[in-house]
Formats: structure tokens, C-alpha cells, sequence
């Protein structure tokens, strides 16, 4: 097993954020993971993405030209990565941000109204977590629960109430793929 | 093995601590603020000092100052932060001061940019600063590694009385990895009786001083010597090297830091294709791994070897000075920030092979 992604969109939208847990998470189940940011010197705005691979063999190159998996949640991150996605590979689409649909016929796309579904649970900021949901709907690599874990690990107790939530955001967007 | 997915800078500024380093000077700089950042946090949880300087200039002089004191003391930088330190780690290496000093590689020259390079190859092993001196420089590859060395890099530095440097590219610094870290609550420290720790006339210890000017020529030559006699130890005891599928390989690849990473996966893909390359990446850049390079590429089933750097070609003439013109050697890679693609290196070998 070799997931090679990438996680785009605008600044603010949590793609570093998503990769971070996918990566976290992976460690946790005993993969080897890693996670390199790519953005701007901007504190927010401007375009951020993340490459993130996970492997069940050791990690040669870290860094992702051909991801299997695209995630992206604003229109320029879809039209800048579309081409480098490997033939059969997925792109996740934010149908909420993107008025354009994947032009390639040889990847599998999803389309995911991550703001609009955030919008039903109250809190626009989980669109990632619905984003990242959808992801592992497909990919299957992690669970759910270990996701959870890894943010709970990042947030602190103080915060674990945030965890139904994005328990809720995580498996509405997983909900989104047949 | 209590695994925690790190960012590299966070993670070489807690190795460092496990190595018993309680003082840091440094001055902000991207791509590596985190590791001050880290460091104002953890080293007075330790009993250490951070402290933030008035500029890089200062922050390497503090350096000096904690060394000769006998510290154990790091700095960080990036590229034109380093820049601005180099009078001051020439002048560690003539006083014989113990330090790590970390180079985060950024693009320039100049303020260049804020990605990930290695341009500072030159800088880094010929000496940045004035005179005849060396710093031992180590280029990690991953963030577990860079953990591994930084106990390693303080034993150098303390043993050989010298600054060791470790030269990372940004993206070691900015990426993170499942890391484990070392729990050393008692490092093991060097005897300093160099070091100026306070004086009693009439008392057991000899006055110490920390000097690097010798105005005498017969006096600068001793120190010369000395110095030299020391380099060349270093160079037959303290190389590292890292060979991966080099034994009858068709095609060497040579290349350090992250870069080597990526190699590695050229190696991969060029197996696929049923062609057998191999890679030799150098660890520490100084001392250079001179006949480790040389016996890989020199073997008779080679036909040439490639180094590819993000430089417009520094280690390259290492690699030609080590095969010493028995084999050819090209090379990829671009001064700035663009790292090449694994399958961009594996396509370069196999029009190698067509040619």
C-alpha cells in the first residue's frame, strides 16, 4: 500500500490541517507517514497545499509529483494539480467552491459540498473534515476513529469537546461516496 | 518506541536538548524559526538559556562565549543568516570552540528566496569565513536521522574542539516524519580543561585563554598545524557515508540531504525498468567520503555516474575530485529551489544508457 496525495486550497481552508491528521493517524496504525507543507510567507490567503504519504514500506522521496489521491478545495488547486494525478487515481472535488468539473475521464472524481454540508452541522469551519472524510470513504487507509485520535492530540483535552462534531463532519463527507 | 510525527525543526531543537545542549543564541530567519521557537520554550523548562539576539553577528559571538565557557551550545540560521555568522565560526574553528550551527538551506544567493536549496555546499565545506579552517559538516536525510546526529554532532564538536554543522535543506526543516526521540536525561559530557571557567592565583588550574589572535608567525603556524594535524585525523576517522544497491550497479547516482531521497526512488524506478543504478550519499559533507564515492563509481560494471543536486553543481566537483576522471560523471540539478522529480532523474539514466 502506497498513498501518495496532495491537499490544496486556499489559505485558511485547513488542508495543512487534514494532511497533518491523515498523517498522524497513519503513524498511529503503524504506517510510515509524512507530511511536507507547501504556502507562502503569508500568515492567511495565498494558495497552501500539503503533500502527504503513507506506506506500509519505508518512504523513499517524501515528496509527491504524481499523487494517487488529489484533494482539493478551491478551483485554482483543481486546475493547477488535475493533470499530475496518476491515470485511475482520485480527485476529491469541493463542490461548494468549485464551479468546474474534473476534465480528465481516466481518474475517478468525487464531488463533495464540503461548505454546504458544514453549513447543515452549524459550522462552516469542518468543511476539511468533511473534505477528509470523503477521502477516507474512498481510500480506506485509516479510521475514522484514528483520525479522531490524532485531533484530539493536537486539540488537548480542553478542546475535546470539539470531537463529536468533527465525528459527525468526518462521516457525513464519507457518506458522500458510493 | 513511543513514535510522535514531528516537524524537523522542532524535533533537531528537542534532539539537541536530549544531548545536553542548554544554550542557544539565534536570530529569527525562514526557515527555521522553529527551532528558536522551540528552543524559548523548552530550555528554561531545562535549566538553559535562550536567548534571542540583536543580530546574527551577536548570536554566533554568544556562541563563542558559551564555548569557551565550556558550554554545551548551538545556533541556527538559514542561508543569509549564515552568511552574516561566518567571521564568527572562522573564528571558533581558530579559538577551537565546540558549537553546532544549523543551516537550514533556503534559495538564494542573496535574500534569494524562502524554499527549500542546497546552495550552500560551497559555503558549508570550503569555509565561508577567512583562513584555513574546516567545520565538520553532517547532511541528514531524514528527520530521524538528523535526530540521530545531533548527540553525535555535539561529541565531534567537544572531542575534536571544533564546530560541527549540520546542513539540511528547508524542506527537512519544514516537513514532518514519525520520529524517535532519544530520552537522555544524563548525556554524557566532555572533560573542558580548556575551558575559562574562572581563575585563582595560586590555584590548581592554569589560567585558560580563548584567543584566536596570534601575532607572531611562528605562534599562527603552531596553531596552523595543530589545526591541520586534526583535520586530517577527522578525515580518516569521521567520514560517513551511506551506500544503497551500488555493488554491480550499471549507473551511480550521488547525492545528499533530501535530494538523496529522491534518488532513491530513481533507483526504484529504474529497477522497474531493469536497469540496476546505485547511490552513494555522502552524510557528512566534510569530511567528504572520498574513497567510498570513488570505489562505487570506479567499478568496472559502471558506466557513469550522476549527481544531482537543487545547486547548479557544488558537490559535483567533490564527486569529479574523488573519481579523479576514471569514470564520467554528470550532472542534474538547477541553482534556486526546483528539486528534480524522481521520474525527471530515472528518464536522465536511461537516455544515459541510450546515448
Amino acid at each position: 500500500m502506497v498513498e501518495r496525495n496532495i491537499f490544496a486550497g486556499f489559505g485558511g481552508q485547513g488542508v495543512l490541517l487534514m494532511g497533518q491528521l491523515l498523517a498522524a493517524a497513519g503513524m498511529m496504525e503503524g504506517k510510515n507517514t509524512s507530511w511536507i507543507p507547501s504556502y507562502g510567507p503569508e500568515m492567511r490567503g495565498g494558495t497552501a497545499n500539503c503533500s502527504v504519504m503513507l506506506s506500509d514500506q519505508e518512504i523513499d522521496s517524501p515528496l509527491v509529483t504524481r499523487p494517487t489521491s488529489l484533494v482539493v478545495m478551491n478551483r485554482p488547486s483543481l486546475e493547477k494539480f488535475e493533470s499530475k494525478v496518476v491515470p485511475g487515481g482520485s480527485i476529491f472535488v469541493n463542490s461548494s467552491m468549485i464551479d468546474i468539473k474534473v476534465s480528465r475521464d481516466d481518474v475517478n472524481a468525487y464531488y463533495v459540498p464540503c461548505n454546504e454540508i458544514a453549513a447543515e452541522l452549524g459550522n462552516d469551519k469542518v468543511s476539511n473534515m468533511i473534505m477528509l472524510g470523503a477521502y477516507l470513504g474512498k481510500s480506506k487507509c485509516v479510521e475514522v476513529e484514528t483520525v479522531l485520535e490524532a485531533l484530539l492530540e493536537k486539540l488537548g483535552q480542553k478542546k475535546a469537546k470539539l470531537i463529536p462534531l468533527n465525528r459527525e463532519a468526518l462521516l457525513r463527507g464519507a457518506a458522500c461516496i458510493k | 518506541m513511543a513514535l510522535k510525527l514531528m516537524k524537523g525543526c522542532e524535533a533537531i531543537a528537542e534532539a539537541a536538548i536530549q544531548a545536553g545542549c542548554r544554550y542557544f543564541f539565534g536570530y529569527p530567519i525562514t526557515p527555521q524559526n522553529d527551532i528558536p521557537e522551540y528552543m524559548s520554550l523548552r530550555l528554561p523548562q531545562v535549566g538553559g538559556c535562550f536567548l534571542q539576539a540583536e543580530s546574527e553577528l551577536a548570536a554566533i559571538n554568544m556562541v563563542y562565549g558559551a564555548a569557551g565557557a565550556g558550554a554545551r551550545v548551538m545556533t541556527s540560521s538559514s542561508s543569509p543568516g549564515i552568511s552574516l555568522k561566518q567571521e564568527g565560526i572562522s573564528t571558533c574553528c581558530a579559538a577551537e570552540l565546540p558549537c553546532v550551527i544549523v543551516n537550514m538551506m533556503r534559495g538564494g544567493p542573496g535574500l534569494g528566496n524562502i524554499q527549500a536549496s542546497q546552495g550552500d555546499y560551497f559555503q558549508a565545506t570550503k569555509g565561508g569565513g577567512h583562513g584555513d579552517y574546516h567545520t565538520i559538516v553532517i547532511a541528514p536525510s531524514s528527520i530521524q536521522e538528523t535526530v540521530n546526529m545531533m548527540g553525535k554532532a555535539f561529541d565531534l564538536a567537544e572531542e575534536y574542539r571544533i564546530p560541527v554543522m549540520i546542513l539540511a535543506d528547508g524542506l527537512i526543516g519544514q516537513m514532518m516524519e514519525p520520529v524517535d526521540m532519544p530520552n537522555n536525561p544524563n548525556p554524557t559530557m566532555h572533560d573542558k580543561p580548556w575551558a575559562a571557567t574562572g581563575y585563582k592565583p595560586g590555584g590548581a588550574k592554569q589560567r585558560a585563554i580563548i584567543n584566536s589572535l596570534y601575532i607572531e608567525t611562528e605562534d599562527l603556524d603552531t596553531l596552523e598545524e595543530r589545526l591541520q594535524n586534526r583535520y586530517a585525523v577527522i578525515r580518516g576517522k569521521e567520514v560517513m557515508v551511506e551506500t544503497y544497491n551500488t555493488e554491480g550497479a550499471e549507473y551511480i547516482l550521488c547525492a545528499y540531504g533530501t535530494v538523496a531521497r529522491v534518488c532513491k526512488a530513481a533507483v526504484r524506478l529504474c529497477a522497474e525498468q531493469g536497469v540496476k543504478v546505485g547511490l552513494v550519499r555522502p552524510i557528512t559533507l566534510w569530511p567528504f567520503p572520498t574513497k567510498e564515492v570513488h570505489d562505487a563509481i570506479a567499478q568496472d560494471s559502471v558506466k557513469a555516474a550522476l549527481t544531482v543536486e537543487v545547486s547548479a553543481g557544488q558537490m559535483y566537483e567533490d564527486v569529479r575530485l574523488a573519481v579523479n576522471g576514471c569514470k564520467e560523471v554528470a550532472f542534474m540539478g538547477k541553482a534556486g529551489s526546483m528539486i528534480p522529480a524522481a521520474e525527471d532523474i530515472a528518464e536522465r539514466i536511461l537516455k544515459m544508457r541510450r546515448a
